[in-house]
């Protein structure tokens, strides 16, 4: 147990020197890093934009790098502004589905019988109806008002694919050697699930955590700009929304800018998860390190 | 016969549940209406709530499960009830709507899943280092923007800058409907940036999953036997590996169907495109409870359809599977 915390750190260097080896993820990392300080300490440095309807819809300039707004705000502080909102949306909904899919699979996977029987049942039919009308109707049930509600509404249809997928790496996990040991040695199944099952799922959660956050974002910019979420606060898809429907970005105006902005920010995000992701499973999975 | 249960089965609980959480909507419409008459025709709030209810053969005081249970038996009829924003039977809107879904979907599809297919057969067998450099740059580029990003660029560049294609409706006024040459050629011009999106988007999926899946049998011993024994490359790439690396992507034919169409209401409100996801966007944005339940069920029953479709090309395809 003496070196309990520097076996923990061991584990930390050994996984950033994994993702930090293989270049796609190394890119990833670094791409998301950006993204995660200017989420933090973005809205701690800039305070609050005010409207200048002197200034809006200016072209880029040495004040405005990215130019203004329809009402005179300054593009680039409302992209970092708005970092915030899209990340605390995307890892609520990756959060609440990771939960419920970990809970479900977990739980038909070692009980088995009925239990599963309804459980799959269930997965089935919510992974029949495509995610993203419902989501649009959820969108209408729940009154979305911060981004926590946000991000429930957008985890709540995204979990059947990995539930299925985590019940399946369970089936395998529950007949092999170390668990079978466990059970006979009279450990509950509470700790059999905290300390035999999990461990062995995380490279796996963790890849369909960062896939499923790019599935809420893609989906909650989706909702935006149907006008289905009345959001207050900056959020890159509210940009995109605003581009479209009253700066007529699409007819070549000025206000072009404004449109790609954002646009290229959720290209580079969603880039960087897909790089991230590749080297991760590796880092989190001894078996697989070379 | 079993395979034709839980279908059925997903389809009742899926039509229950879109239905239990529809009616748990805030923003009454029967209210709605009754306000505006009361406005308009100077009627007292009961008096014109009656008649709103009346209009919209809607009435929020019958229990849920009574509603519930008329809708299901409705459905057996045929009948899904009445539009509240148009007026209209929603099976017949349903009817005009899907035709347009299907068209741009079913086209969009079998183009990305047939050059996916011969592309990532192609680039298997090659083994060039530039040709899986470009694969990993176009899933990059485009498997990391929406496609309704994507649907919005496509606009801008051929129908607002260049004015090659036309960017909104089904087919143009100019036309009639009917079975002549510029209306087909009027609707196949429309769909051409609809379809344009979703192959632009989904192609790389495809070829990726296919050179996998050749590179994979490209290493078994029966095609090194088939090169011993002399046959054609173009044989060898056809019948030993193409087939059966083929039949693994068979079964993502459904899943990607049904996500396609789970996207519908975007870009088909993008592109002013009357389809079943269009025809939601309108009922979600009118709070028309019927059309709702009306596209969502059809949405459903045409997902688990591409579903079965699938499993029975799948064995057709599968000389394993065929029975004998």
């Amino acid at each position: 147990m003496k070196n309990g915390r520097s076996g923990k750190f061991a584990g930390f260097r050994a996984f950033f020197s994994v993702i930090w080896r293989n270049p796609m993820s190394r890119a990833g990392f670094l791409i998301l890093l950006v993204f995660l300080l200017m989420a933090i300490f973005g809205p701690m440095l800039i305070p609050d934009l005010k409207s200048d309807y002197a200034n809006r819809l200016q072209p880029p300039s040495r004040e405005h790098w990215l130019g203004t707004d329809l009402a005179g705000k300054d593009t680039l502080l409302q992209l970092i502004l708005g970092s915030r909102d899209v990340l605390l949306v995307a890892a609520y909904a990756g959060l609440f589905a990771v939960l419920i899919a970990a809970a479900i699979g977990i739980v038909a996977g070692l009980q088995g019988g009925l239990v599963d029987r309804v459980l799959m049942l269930f997965t089935d039919v919510v992974l029949t109806m495509p995610s993203f009308p419902v989501t649009m109707i959820l969108s209408m049930v729940i009154q979305i008002t911060d981004p926590l509600v946000f991000g429930l509404v957008l985890g709540l249809w995204s979990w059947a694919g990995l539930a299925k997928a985590i019940r399946s790496q369970v089936l395998t996990l529950k007949h092999r050697e170390f668990i079978e040991a466990s059970r006979i040695m009279g450990i509950s199944k509470l700790n059999i699930i905290l300390y035999d099952v999990l461990p062995n799922l995380v490279s796996y959660i963790a890849v369909n955590f960062i896939s499923i956050m790019k599935g809420a974002i893609t989906s909650s910019v989706g909702l935006m700009i149907l006008g289905l979420v009345p959001f207050q606060g900056n959020h890159w898809g509210v940009m995109i929304q605003v581009a479209i429907s009253q700066t007529g970005a699409l007819m070549g105006s000025a206000s072009m800018v404004y449109f790609l902005a954002p646009v290229l920010c959720l290209m580079l995000f969603q880039l960087g998860s897909y790089f991230f992701a590749s080297g991760l499973d590796e880092a989190l999975n001894p078996r697989l390190r070379s | 016969m079993r395979k034709l249960i839980m279908p059925l089965i997903t389809i009742l609980f899926a039509i229950i549940a879109m239905f239990l959480v529809i009616q748990n909507m805030p923003g009454d419409p029967v209210e709605t209406l009754a306000a505006e008459i009361s406005r308009t025709e100077n009627l007292e709030m009961e008096l014109a709530y009656a008649k709103a209810k009346s209009v919209l053969n809607y009435d929020p005081d019958i229990p849920v499960f009574q509603r519930l249970v008329g809708y299901l038996g409705g459905i057996l009829r045929g009948n899904l009830g009445d539009s509240l924003a148009y007026r209209k039977p929603v099976l017949d809107l349903v009817l005009g709507a899907l035709p347009w879904t299907l068209l741009v979907l079913t086209v969009s599809l079998a183009l990305s899943f047939t050059v996916g297919v011969v592309a990532g057969l192609f680039i298997a067998w090659k083994r060039k280092r530039w040709m899986n450099a470009l694969l990993n740059l176009w899933q990059s580029i485009f498997g990391s923007v929406p496609d309704y990003i994507i649907a919005y660029l496509l606009i801008f560049l051929f129908a607002v800058t260049l004015g090659w294609l036309p960017a909104r409706g089904p087919y143009s006024a100019q036309v009639t409907p009917g079975f002549n040459m510029p209306f087909i050629a009027s609707v196949l011009r429309h769909a051409i940036l609809p379809v344009l999106a979703y192959f632009l988007t989904t192609v790389a999926n495809w070829t990726i999953g296919m050179r996998a899946n050749a590179l994979g049998s490209l290493g078994e011993d029966y095609v090194a036997y088939a090169r011993a024994r002399g046959l054609s490359q173009r044989r060898i790439l056809i019948h030993y590996v193409g087939r059966n690396s083929i039949l693994p992507m068979i079964t993502s034919l459904a899943i990607s169907f049904g996500f396609m169409f789970g996207g519908s209401p975007l870009i088909e409100n993008l592109f002013l495109y009357p389809g079943v996801g269009y025809y939601l966007n309108q009922a979600i944005a009118r709070r028309d409870y019927p059309l709702m339940q009306g596209m969502y069920f059809i949405m459903i029953v045409v997902v688990v359809l591409s579903g079965l479709l699938a499993e029975r090309l799948y064995t057709v395809l599968n000389p394993r599977l065929r029975e004998r």
